[in-house]
């Protein structure tokens, strides 16, 4: 243990979780000797002071100030300086730096939307450049959220009508996990995504790809990485329907009608989930994807048509 | 020392050793009562204090839109009946049973005139739309006052703590009245003497302390 | 010794029928009754448990969907945290024995005592009927606005959270009072057991932080309802205003929970190593010091939500100063076996596991409250571990121990010693197993709540899953054990534990109707073994009552240095 990515801590990906990780080792060796010592004093009385005979009745013993003040004074020099640490680095992780790149993080039931300023939108993956601070200006569409990347040591609720902000500098490129850890309903554990950190040069031809049109269906598969926390692609029943080939199919509704799966059909279900409601599931889709742009709902529509 | 309680009057409990004891017991306890309910109340103080804070301009233009002249009638029928309360328990001090149940009736009056006078208030509000939260829409004219000119940003937040406070200070009065019935009807039965008013102290005490929470809530809602 | 004779009356026997229970004012009754609900919330909740560890066994759905699983957890944390730990320990036990250990006859209010069983029965049926058709999902924490925009169940629990803080404050005010009003005459605060000192400690935070927490969900229910947007964004309302009015009670109810459990082993320790608590003084002020500055924490729940830096910074500091207290508290409890003469008889292995699992819910907390630090633990497993380390190897061992030590005063039944050590050894292997995989876990960026993980953390929930079968069939045997000690238990002695406080001394086993014949008078502190050793002069266990002065006893009360007051 104590080395970088250990059984406690992941691999860590900035120089901040690197100061993050070096606090973390302090405490917890301190708190482990701390630890060891009471038990091990405890096991020892345990032994040693174990009753004799029953009438045994020991005096009381003469308490030491100066052992009592020691216990007093040593944890309260130890917490000051874990304390001290503690607020220097917290200090650091609030602080981003001014030349940060930034990024628009909007946050709804179940999935993240990346926005750049060039254009380019993304869903699951949120690609940063390596070697250059990002920050990320977040909010949330409904109800709390929260964003934590493990490997980086960073972590803020996002909130509605309010914007949050958290900032990284990835090191290395790679693929680093992202949850929502702030309980957000049915799928919170599925509100995952990655970072994708790539070089100076790849980022630019990412950014570049991006802000070109998409032909619809395109579009629409990128569009659709947030509706894929409850609906699949492939045929197995999630919290709502999957999607596999129901173009053209006809679906019975809890209110005992039924209709064709057609272009109107797909896109008031997107829009305004709770107007019908498929036979055998609950009503429980957010009404957040209204908000999409035309471009996005036409994409998607085409997109869902695909699947067969 | 190590005596059973015996020859203790009536209204002793066997699990006391005297009168006193009962009493004292009693008493801190409605003591310990009351510092709960200035923490329930303080919550809305809080929520106040902090909605004041982030939107004073709304907070100064919806004070206008409550009554004060309806606010300070109620204080001072709340302030009188908290003198008829003290009076009547100094009456039952003198053993005075006649004296205690005058001001015991008219405390609950005046508890009832605060009422009737709250209820003309919040149906006024209501008249004109000044509802809590999601329901406020201010409209209607009356007495020549434009009452749509109250729809600022933030001012449902303004009712919605108007009405949560008001109400539950409210509620509390009405629960007063219900006490001073009970001590009403046991005072009519004689229950109460020199020696044995506690439940006529307590109930005063509580009294007294929705009293003060409405001299807070006068000021700070009807006046700034 | 007429009234410890064979087949005698006490507050068992003395009545009888359903009626005499349901309507009875007697505090140990109270208690009996309280240990009856008690023990069926922390079943249900404990079944929850299992079935939630049971889903996380794998990645993915194992036995339940995600709805089912989300509220699951926020049932079994309702449960256990409202229905089960807060009243545990000082409405069973608090009842049971502290208006004995005070030589008082009942507490101050018996109606209000017995109102409050009762207000706490009805407010954990609307909890319950949440269930009935109702999604209630989310946590114990309620956070806004989720809380308000899911199902009427959340309407059922906050409601019936509500009902249960009064309960606890009206049992609260009931000990308070009790403690300063009802003390034997020689009973001055130097000589109270330490139990009295922390359940007065308590009490003091129940009553001025509970009401808190009930305009908190009165208003929670009131934005649900008439959408008053104090809370709920969409209206104009500030969700992060519900966390701290959530935050100013539930940090103070986290030592609701464990000060109790702080003055349970306090009085093991002493007992069990026939000996002096060390630091008194100190145990006893640093409680009700505990109490207030708990007050002053709460945003260190809060590092992350979006409160300012230097809130968190100013939380984070004052965090600091009611961990030292504390932590010099488990020196002294382990200090006090020091030159003492230690038994390690069933209940004192919880006081000792207790030294265990609750010094690692201690670190793990300063560790949580190192501002840097939390941002990256903040709501993960380690979170999830560390408290279930506090409340779990904190509350309810020391909760288990006060059991198995009050257990025959109680009942006037031994139980069998040999399976309470088995259990307590499945308990602490099957606590530990459950638990420490989650603080692994949670650093390495496991978040809590979740329903489905990725792969790598799979070793880790099979390890606590397996500990939640070690830790269950413990529990079970407890179980067992205990209803069996009813039909084929030794009968119990007066005094089997050797213990000086009244319960033990100065009464019957079990105890009468009306607690003492005569009004005892204290002549030394509740640990002062030194000056009561003619009560050991015989071995074994203690079976004569020591009356004291009026002559009842064999054995005369040695003369204390302080005077009677």
């Amino acid at each position: 243990m104590g080395d970088n990515g250990s059984v406690w801590l992941p691999d860590p990906g900035t120089a901040l979780a690197g100061e993050v990780d070096s606090l973390f080792w302090f405490v917890f060796w301190t708190s482990t000797i701390m630890f060891a010592m009471v038990i091990a004093a405890k096991l020892y009385f345990m032994v040693k002071y174990k009753r004799k005979n029953e009438q045994e009745v020991p005096e009381p013993v003469e308490e030491s100030k100066w052992l009592e003040a020691a216990w007093i004074v040593v944890p309260t020099i130890l917490v000051l300086v874990v304390f001290t640490w503690g607020f220097d680095v917290f200090v650091k992780l609030n602080s981003a730096p001014p030349d940060s790149y930034q990024i628009s993080v909007r946050a709804q039931q179940w999935s993240w939307e990346f926005s750049y300023a060039e254009g380019a939108t993304s869903y699951t993956e949120l690609y940063v450049p390596v070697g250059r601070p990002v920050k990320l200006n977040m909010t949330s569409a409904d109800v709390l959220h929260s964003f934590f990347v493990p490997s980086f040591r960073v972590k803020h609720d996002v909130i509605p009508n309010r914007y949050t902000s958290v900032w990284f500098m990835a090191e290395e490129a790679g693929e680093y996990d992202i949850h929502c850890t702030e309980y957000c309903g049915t799928q919170h554990s599925g509100m995952n995504a990655k970072v994708v950190a790539v070089s100076e040069e790849d980022f630019a031809a990412w950014i570049a790809e991006q802000s070109q049109d998409l032909p619809p269906a395109v579009l629409g598969e990128q569009v659709f990485a947030q509706c894929r926390a409850c609906h699949s692609i492939d045929g197995t029943p999630g919290i709502g329907p999957t999607l596999k080939g129901i173009y053209g199919q006809t679906h019975a509704f809890t209110d005992g009608t039924s209709a064709l799966v057609d272009d109107d059909y797909l896109l008031e279900s997107i829009v305004n989930p709770a107007v019908r409601i498929r036979e055998g599931f609950a009503p429980v889709m957010p009404a957040g994807f209204s908000a999409l742009s035309q471009k996005q709902l036409d994409g998607l529509v085409a997109y869902i048509k695909t699947l067969e | 020392m190590a005596h059973s309680p015996t020859n203790q009057p009536a209204h002793v409990k066997h699990y006391f050793v005297s009168s006193e004891q009962q009493f004292d017991a009693a008493k801190m306890g409605m003591w310990l009562f009351l510092i709960t309910e200035i923490l329930l109340f303080s919550g809305m103080f809080v929520a106040y204090t902090v909605y004041r804070s982030w939107h004073p301009e709304t907070w100064t233009a919806l004070s206008t839109a409550l009554d004060w002249k309806l606010g300070g009638l109620n204080t001072l029928v709340l302030l009188a009946s908290s003198f008829t309360v003290a009076m009547g328990i100094n009456q039952i001090q003198r053993g005075n049973q006649k004296g205690l149940l005058i001001n015991l009736v008219l405390t609950f009056v005046f508890a009832g005139v605060f009422l009737v006078v709250k209820y003309f208030e919040y149906t006024a509000k209501f008249e004109h739309g000044l509802f809590p939260g999601a329901a406020f829409n201010p409209h209607g004219v009356s007495h020549g006052f434009d009452y749509a000119s109250y729809n600022v940003p933030y001012g449902p937040q303004f009712f919605s703590i108007y009405f949560v406070m008001t109400g539950i200070h409210g509620f509390h009065v009405l629960v007063g009245m219900g006490l001073f019935a009970w001590i009403t009807v046991k005072a009519l039965k004689g229950r109460f003497s020199a020696e044995y008013y506690t439940p006529v102290e307590n109930c005063g005490l509580y009294w007294h302390l929705v009293d003060i929470i409405w001299i807070f809530l006068f000021p700070l809602l009807y006046l700034i | 010794m007429s009234h410890s004779a064979n087949g005698s009356i006490h507050y068992l026997n003395h009545a009888k029928g359903l009626k005499s229970w349901l309507f009875t004012l007697d505090h140990k009754r109270i208690g009996v009754m309280y240990l009856v609900a008690v023990s069926l919330a922390f079943l249900a909740g404990g079944i929850l448990a299992i079935l939630v560890r049971l889903e996380l066994l794998a990645p993915g759905e194992t036995i339940m969907t995600a709805d089912q699983y989300n509220q699951s957890f926020t049932l079994h944390a309702v449960l256990m945290v409202f229905a089960f730990i807060i009243p545990a320990v000082p409405a069973v036990m608090g009842n049971f024995a502290l208006p004995i250990q005070l030589g008082a006859k009942d507490v101050a209010f018996p109606r209000l005592n017995l109102a409050s069983f009762y207000i706490y029965l009805i407010g954990g049926v609307i909890v319950l009927s949440a269930l009935i058709n109702n999604r209630i999902d989310g946590g114990w924490t309620f956070y806004a606005p989720y809380s308000t925009s899911i199902g009427n169940g959340v309407l059922y629990v906050t409601a019936g959270v509500f009902v249960m803080g009064f309960s606890s404050i009206l049992t609260g005010l009931n000990f308070i009072v009790t403690v300063h009003k009802m003390r034997a005459p020689g009973l001055t605060w130097n000589r109270l057991p330490l139990f009295i000192w922390s359940i007065y400690a308590t009490s003091i935070v129940q009553v001025l932080a509970t009401p808190v927490i009930g305009i908190t969900m009165l208003l929670l229910f009131m934005e649900k309802f008439l959408h008053i947007g104090i809370f709920d964004p969409a209206l104009g309302g500030d969700p992060v205003l519900f966390q701290h009015f959530f935050w100013f009670y539930s940090h103070p109810a986290v030592y609701i929970m464990i000060l109790p459990a702080f003055g349970v082993v306090s009085d093991l320790m002493g007992t069990f190593s026939r000996h002096q608590v060390s630091g008194y003084k100190f145990v006893a002020l640093s409680s009700v010091a505990i109490a207030f500055l708990g007050f002053l924490v709460w945003g260190h729940h809060m590092f992350v939500s979006g409160q300012s830096a230097v809130s968190s910074i100013v939380f984070s500091l004052i965090t600091y100063l009611i961990g030292i207290p504390t932590g010099v508290k488990v020196i002294n409890w382990v200090q006090t076996m020091y030159r003492g003469s230690v038994q390690l008889k069933s209940p004192m292995l919880y006081a000792i596991m207790f030294l265990f699992t609750f010094s690692i819910g201690g670190f793990t907390g300063v560790m949580l409250g190192v501002l840097a630090i939390d941002v990256h633990l903040h709501d993960t497993y380690f979170v999830v571990a560390h408290f279930h380390y506090v409340m779990m190897g904190g509350n309810v061992i020391a909760a288990l121990g006060g059991l198995h030590y009050w257990w025959p005063k109680m009942f006037g039944k031994m139980y069998n010693e040999f399976l309470a050590k088995i259990a307590a050894l499945l308990v602490f292997i099957g606590f530990n197993l459950t638990f420490f995989p989650q603080f692994i876990m949670g650093a390495q960026g496991m978040p809590r709540r979740y329903y489905d993980y990725l792969p790598e953390y799979t070793f880790y929930h099979e390890l606590s899953t397996y500990g939640s079968w070690v830790l269950g069939a413990g529990l079970f045997l407890i179980a067992g054990y205990l209803i069996a000690s009813f039909f084929t238990g030794k009968k119990a002695g007066l005094n089997p534990w050797g213990a000086l406080t009244l319960e033990w001394t100065h009464t019957t086993t079990p105890p009468d109707h009306h607690n003492f014949h005569d009004t005892p008078i204290v002549t030394r502190g509740a640990y002062d073994f030194h000056l009561a050793k003619h009560l050991f002069e015989k071995g074994g266990e203690v079976t004569e009552l020591d009356l004291g002065g009026d002559g009842a006893s064999t054995h005369h009360a040695p003369v204390s240095n302080e005077p009677v007051a």
